[in-house]
């Protein structure tokens, strides 16, 4: 097996020569896959705290159903996402198949039941010790939901970085709904996609060192800015 | 001008099919700190959590009927056994209870420099509330319901958790307190910690009041056998 | 919460549908990954854009799923190999106008050491008949696509019933031509390609050429412009302007000047290029 360390030279090579080819196809994943996890951390968050807080009828229900949700299959999505965008579709008149807008909805709707049921479990835990506190003090329960996604936030920023994860290495949606269209809808996953279909393995290994490097620099970010707000002593 | 008193009738918990609270009815009037005081397991928090509406009761009512009492939710405040902070700093957990009884930012800042001047903590004030040692906690947790001002202060135990020092600086802010005005009603199952607070004492025994007395009758001569049994420090049950 | 959640979906809504109006004039081609896959739209597409200053954006997908892209509206022209679906397509009104714009050939390849023995056969049908006998391993598309439908044809032809080996010598893959090349080479299986596809595909393993030639082996590709009259927002006159290119002299002879090795895996047939 001579592919492997071929694929890291190769990998090594195209990031120290900043092949423009490849910071497209980058920042391509970047975008997409970056405004589905603000998008899917705007619902999610909120909706996982809702959940640990308020109390209502299928409650439990819909804990078990987010959970489940969790598992959903990209390429699940990616056709669900396909039928309703399509011109044949529902949401046909927007125009966005084959557009970076469609693979934003499309790792929205992978990551937010990720995002909700994962930040649930967090915030779970903090609202039992802060209920009868924050009771006591006079919170309603939508005060209750800010403060606890607020004292979390370090232990969210895992979550919604594991969202990230999921949206940056799925292919199956990204090649449904975007189409794998060469500089508009082409990103990390598909090209490796691409490539590996073409029986350039080792690029296409190369590639996937790349997305990993990636997704490392992002999370790297994340701890960075997470910790220069946290608490010190 | 306060909610005060706060009357029990006929209050019962049950959970799981177990009596906890067994209809206790009970007046507690403005003035006098009241001490309720019995043995681990009596019911004396849960007494304590219905009084300040963090539980219902399974029967019976309990209803503040003072000239204010419309206002209740808002003119009182509890201390816990732990103290529970939030994960931002000193300044900032007093803050977020006068930001949720919708107090100015001015306000907020001259009450907060006040309380924390007067528990001890002004050095500690922009420091986070987590790395506090649990009597620094304690007296956070203090701070943040005097700020709010309160007619009645609940405490479920303050100072079971710290030591001799820790408990002391509690104890004399929970007289300042008082001195100011406000109606303290604690638990504690530390006699000595009684004998040194009460004005008067509820003395409970298995969910029910066995005696509600003023603290000087109470200690001299308890009318319940429980409660002289607990006084001899003989077990009784 | 309920009014933050609301607000949330409709800026959602809105930053969705303004980030795809952003854009130049292009045109969607739903077209088959041989064609992708082999270079050669990365060799035509900038001479049109030239040309014409319209960009064209690929989805390359099997045969059988670019159809029903197609049928859904969500491309504006079509170009795919496997003429009686594009004669039906035109059939049922999806489509108007189909052409022919060039042919490759398929190509059966396996292993080197050709345990079934089809090296120097002419006849394709008959090599299958030899491989079903030996029950060599062969790997299938599976998949629908213009490659898979010729090679089901073939196996009519030979008068094999392939399906009932499924899942022993004989495995339906489910994939593209290129994971199915990587598949056959992990095997060992002999397998039907398109001969764009195997020339340019890097990863051969031990899989050699065997038998190429056989008129049944020949592969047009044809291309349709999506009916407007089904599909009012399909972009007709650059669509119309694209296929009018490709079946003219420069696109013809753009696609025969595309190479690989030196050997040329399209051939036009547009019926245009003798008249240059």
């Amino acid at each position: 097996m001579t592919d492997i360390p071929a694929a890291f030279l190769t990998a090594l090579r195209l990031i120290v020569t900043l092949d423009p080819q490849l910071a497209g196809i980058v920042g391509r994943s970047l975008y997409v896959s970056l405004s589905a996890v603000v998008i899917a951390g705007a619902i999610g968050l909120p909706l996982g705290a809702a959940i640990a807080v308020y109390r209502f009828p299928g409650r439990r229900a819909a804990i078990v159903l987010l959970n489940g949700l969790m598992a959903l299959p990209a390429v699940f999505i990616g056709l669900t996402v396909y039928l309703l965008v399509s011109r044949a579709g529902p949401l046909g008149f927007l125009g966005i198949l084959f557009t970076p807008a469609a693979m934003i909805l499309a790792q929205c709707l992978l990551i937010t039941p990720i995002i909700a049921a994962l930040s649930h479990q967090v915030l779970r835990a903090l609202y039992e010790s802060y209920r009868e506190q924050l009771c006591s003090l006079g919170a309603r329960p939508r005060q209750i939901v800010w403060t606890l996604l607020w004292d979390a936030r370090f232990g969210l920023t895992t979550v919604v970085m594991a969202g990230f994860g999921r949206a940056v290495a799925e292919v199956g949606a990204a090649i449904i709904v975007g189409g794998n269209i060469d500089r508009v809808t082409r990103v990390m996953t598909t090209t490796i996609a691409l490539e590996t279909s073409k029986g350039n393995l080792s690029l296409a290994l190369a590639l996937g060192v790349v997305l990993v490097l990636v997704a490392v620099g992002v999370n790297a970010l994340a701890a960075l800015l997470s910790g220069a707000t946290a608490p010190r002593g | 001008m306060s909610i005060l008193p706060l009357m029990l009738d006929g209050v019962s918990l049950r959970r799981d099919g177990r009596v906890l609270i067994d209809d206790v009815s009970l007046t507690i009037a403005a003035g006098p700190k009241t001490v309720i005081l019995g043995p681990n397991g009596a019911g004396k928090s849960l007494l304590l959590r219905l009084c300040h509406g963090l539980i219902g009761p399974s029967a019976g009512r309990v209803r503040w009927s003072g000239p204010e009492a419309g206002s209740a939710r808002r003119r009182q405040a509890m201390v816990f056994q732990k103290p529970v902070m939030l994960r931002r700093s000193v300044r900032a957990n007093i803050a977020y209870g006068l930001r949720l009884h919708g107090h100015a930012a001015a306000v907020r800042a001259a009450r907060i420099d006040r309380v924390l001047a007067r528990t001890g903590l002004a050095a500690l004030a922009e420091r986070p509330a987590a790395v506090l040692s649990g009597g620094e906690q304690q007296r956070l947790a203090l701070a943040r319901a005097w700020a709010l001002e309160p007619d009645v202060l609940f405490l479920d135990e303050p100072t079971a958790n710290l030591d001799p020092g820790a408990t002391g600086a509690v104890e004399a802010i929970v007289a300042e307190m008082h001195g100011g005005g406000a109606k303290i009603v604690m638990t504690t199952h530390d006699l000595a910690q009684a004998r040194r607070l009460a004005d008067e004492v509820v003395f409970l025994q298995r969910g029910r009041v066995a005696e509600h007395a003023p603290a000087a009758d109470f200690f001299a001569a308890p009318a319940s056998e429980a409660a002289a049994a607990f006084l001899a420090g003989r077990l009784f049950w | 919460m309920r009014r933050y959640l609301i607000t949330a979906a409709i800026t959602v809504a809105v930053a969705l549908t303004t980030a795809a109006s952003a854009g130049d004039r292009y045109i969607t081609l739903a077209s088959t990954t041989s064609t992708e896959n082999s270079g050669l739209f990365a060799h035509l597409l900038p001479r049109f854009e030239a040309a014409s200053g319209i960009a064209v954006r690929v989805v390359a997908v099997g045969t059988g799923q670019a159809i029903r892209l197609a049928g859904n509206g969500d491309a504006d022209v079509l170009l795919v190999h496997h003429r009686p679906s594009e004669e039906a397509f035109v059939a049922a009104g999806l489509g108007v106008g189909r052409r022919d714009v060039m042919y490759n050939d398929f190509v059966l390849v396996g292993p080197a050491a050709d345990p079934a023995g089809i090296r120097g056969l002419t006849d394709a049908a008959g090599a299958l008949t030899r491989i079903a006998a030996a029950a060599a391993p062969f790997a299938s598309r599976g998949d629908d696509s213009g490659t898979h439908k010729a090679e089901l044809a073939l196996w009519d032809a030979a008068g094999v019933d392939q399906r009932a080996a499924s899942g022993t010598w004989y495995r339906e893959l489910g994939t593209g031509m290129g994971a199915t090349l990587n598949t056959a080479a992990a095997m060992n299986a002999y397998t039907l390609a398109d001969r764009g596809t195997w020339t340019s595909f890097a990863n051969k393993g031990d899989l050699v050429l065997l038998l190429a030639g056989d008129p049944v082996l020949f592969n047009p590709y044809g291309v349709v412009l999506v009916n407007p009259a089904r599909h009012p927002h399909v972009k007709a006159a650059d669509g119309q302007a694209f296929i009018d290119w490709l079946t003219g002299p420069a696109g013809q002879a753009a696609i025969a000047a595309f190479q690989r090795d030196g050997q040329a895996l399209f051939f036009p047939n547009a019926g245009t290029l003798a008249t240059q």
